[in-house]
């Protein structure tokens, strides 16, 4: 199988895995078989002036000629007579919220005897349409750090197990994407129940990735994709892929950033943090999390798991004070940790190149321009001794 | 069972006092809000000193006190003293008793210049320069922020001193509520003037999340970059009067929206 720049295109005829066009009957008709099923089924729905992820009742729920514009800061959603569902790039909800939820808690322990029993939450499986290709790399990034040995979390994994994940592949990205730089979309190649593809005039072409993709497409109004189908999905994603508004040149940056901790650039980026976290909270792969114990007056104890930032002062306290009690320290982990240390703990970039924390930083910071100007320093060959961790 | 007697306090049940300075009564009588809890909470700790509750006096020294409000008067200066010598463990809550309140809007004006024009008999009015947080007048155990708090931090508040152990209160910003809670954010979507990324969270994101973005009723995050969020609402269309006026809200007196809301007064 070739790869192309943009994935496996056409890999579903390749490798024989089921596909068929469906229209927007067969899409109500998927929801409802979801639903049918017993998932609780989620999907971008045109909310509070943005795509957000959000229970759907039907296919008339998602967001027919929506289209987004996203900038450093700044996210505008307009409306247009187009019929596609899904011209629009990433909102600010991730897939992390559905296999990692903000709060959860983990055990408890009741007065007199204190036993512990653990709290599996209780909530439905859960479906979710309209994943994008840099969400499902996204998990993988997660499945990495949280569900796999030598440390599997169990509750992750229990919500991870269930969910039904139904792609949709990219043909309008916006300015603040770069998935092709980090190999992450437009096109979806793995890691998906059925991945979709809106070839226009409201019809989709349907692949299935799993056994319950396979059900569900089989129970669905359809036609037999032709080979111009895939053509039309090959030319599509081609668009989609020279339309990426930013880039990050991966070569090397691992030991790049290392080079560069004392660079005084960072001190220039740590004039506009704000170091409110949206950047870690919108990330689909930012896992860090706190423990905390709580007690109550009827003296049942509970410990909670919350998310946590790297971008909290609180968060970097240990024995005696804080260890990043800087901006520019707190701003700094962030960025090496997911372009560079990543690779040392989980083998992989912590980036998929989605854009939310460009988007969605009210300062609007740039993570693809601090990079190049941290590399264009490097490249002028600016040395810059020892880091300063402080 | 109390929960004090297991941690071997010196009386089975801790006594508490609720004080009040100058504010509106909202902080205190959240206490009251918390109506599933009332029951646990008397049989946890004994009323002492209370006035919106019972007109029942019992001498201090007081195991626990809670202080609403600001000093704004020389007497209060003085009782807060007493107040604090008669404490082992004194709380301030609200934004009153935490940074001085909405009143500390006075700290930029001259009160000399506009008592006459207030008060018909100007000559009983004895009050400061200024209106300022506990914290600047007795040594403050625990500050809890907000305007009004929020009732279940208070009940987490007074659970962890029952118990010991230290409270679970966030100090970063409203943002990751916000995030947490699945809002928009106004101030990226739609261009809102927002407080959030610099204000401390503890209210649940309550203003973002019915659309209005963040007042800063909990006061500075632990760590903020107000001249960034500044620069930000400028570009969005603030003029240098509504910066200076964003950050002289109910939380004015809290040094670092002080200091920022100054830097946009032409004549501070």
């Amino acid at each position: 199988m070739t790869l192309g720049p943009y994935g496996p295109l056409g890999s579903a005829l390749v490798s024989g895995v089921m596909a068929a066009i469906i229209g927007f009957d067969g899409l109500d008709g998927l929801i409802g078989s979801l639903k049918a099923r017993g998932y609780r089924t989620m999907g971008p729905v045109a909310s509070g002036g943005a795509i957000s992820i959000r229970e759907l009742k039907s296919a008339a729920d998602l967001p027919r000629g929506w289209e987004d514009e996203q900038a450093p800061g700044t996210y505008r959603l307009h409306q247009t007579a187009s019929p596609d569902l899904f011209n629009w790039a990433v909102g600010a909800g991730s897939l992390k919220a559905e296999v990692f939820p903000p709060r959860s808690i983990i055990w408890q322990a009741k007065a007199p005897g204190y036993e512990v029993e653990e709290i599996s939450d209780d909530v439905p499986p859960v479906a979710v349409v309209g994943a994008r290709p840099c969400d499902l790399a996204g998990l993988r990034v997660l499945d990495r750090a949280l569900g796999s040995p030598p440390v599997t979390d169990p509750a992750y994994r229990r919500r991870r197990d269930a969910v039904v994940l139904v792609a949709v592949e990219c043909s309008r990205p916006a300015s603040t994407c770069f998935c092709v730089s980090m190999g992450t979309g437009p096109s979806a190649s793995e890691g998906f129940d059925l991945a979709l593809t809106e070839l226009g005039g409201g019809y989709y072409l349907a692949r299935a990735g799993s056994k319950i993709g396979k059900e569900l497409l089989e129970g669905l109004s359809q036609r037999r994709a032709r080979r111009e189908d895939f053509a039309r999905r090959t030319e599509l994603l081609a668009r989609a892929a020279s339309h990426m508004g930013r880039s990050v040149d991966q070569h090397g940056l691992p030991e790049m950033l290392v080079r560069n901790l004392s660079n005084p650039l960072w001190d220039e980026v740590a004039k506009q943090c704000l170091v409110c976290g949206n950047c870690t909270a919108v990330c689909p792969t930012c896992f860090c999390s706190n423990f905390e114990d709580r007690t109550d007056l009827s003296g049942t104890v509970q410990r909670e798991r919350t998310w946590a930032s790297c971008a909290d002062l609180a968060y970097s306290y240990v024995h005696g004070g804080p260890v990043r009690a800087s901006i520019k320290s707190r701003y700094r982990q962030w960025v090496t940790h997911k372009f560079s240390w990543w690779w040392d703990q989980f083998g992989t970039s912590g980036c998929v190149g989605c854009g939310r924390c460009i988007t969605w930083c009210p300062a609007g910071i740039d993570v693809t321009e601090e990079i190049a100007a941290l590399r264009a320093s490097d490249n002028a060959g600016e040395t810059h001794g020892e880091a300063h961790l402080q | 069972m109390s929960v004090a007697g297991q941690v071997g306090l010196a009386h089975p049940k801790p006594s508490l006092a609720v004080w009040k300075f100058a504010s509106c009564d909202g902080c205190q009588v959240s206490l009251l809000d918390l109506e599933d809890q009332l029951l646990d909470l008397l049989g946890a700790l004994d009323i002492s000193y209370f006035l919106e509750v019972t007109r029942t006096v019992v001498d201090g020294p007081y195991d626990l006190a809670i202080v609403e409000g600001s000093v704004t008067t020389p007497a209060d200066a003085e009782r807060i003293k007493a107040v604090r010598a008669a404490s082992h463990f004194l709380v301030t809550v609200g934004a009153c008793a935490t940074a001085g309140g909405i009143q500390a809007l006075r700290n930029y004006a001259d009160t000399g210049e506009y008592v006459p024009t207030v008060y018909a008999n100007p000559a009983y009015i004895s009050s400061l320069p200024t209106s300022t947080p506990v914290s600047a007048h007795v040594t403050v155990d625990f500050e809890l922020h907000g305007c009004p708090i929020n009732p279940v931090q208070l009940l987490e508040v007074i659970t962890a001193y029952l118990a010991g152990r230290a409270p679970r209160i966030p100090d970063f910003p409203v943002c990751r509520e916000c995030k947490a809670a699945g809002n928009v954010c106004l101030l990226v979507a739609e261009g809102v003037a927002c407080l959030g990324p610099v204000t401390s969270a503890g209210c649940g994101a309550l203003c973002p999340t019915v659309g209005r973005g963040c007042f800063g009723c909990f006061g500075p995050a632990s760590t903020v970059n107000t001249a960034s969020l500044s620069s930000r609402l400028a570009a969005d269309g603030a003029s240098q009067e509504s910066l200076k006026r964003i950050f002289r809200g109910f939380t004015a007196g809290a040094p670092e929206f002080e200091k920022e809301s100054s830097r946009h007064d032409p004549q501070p």
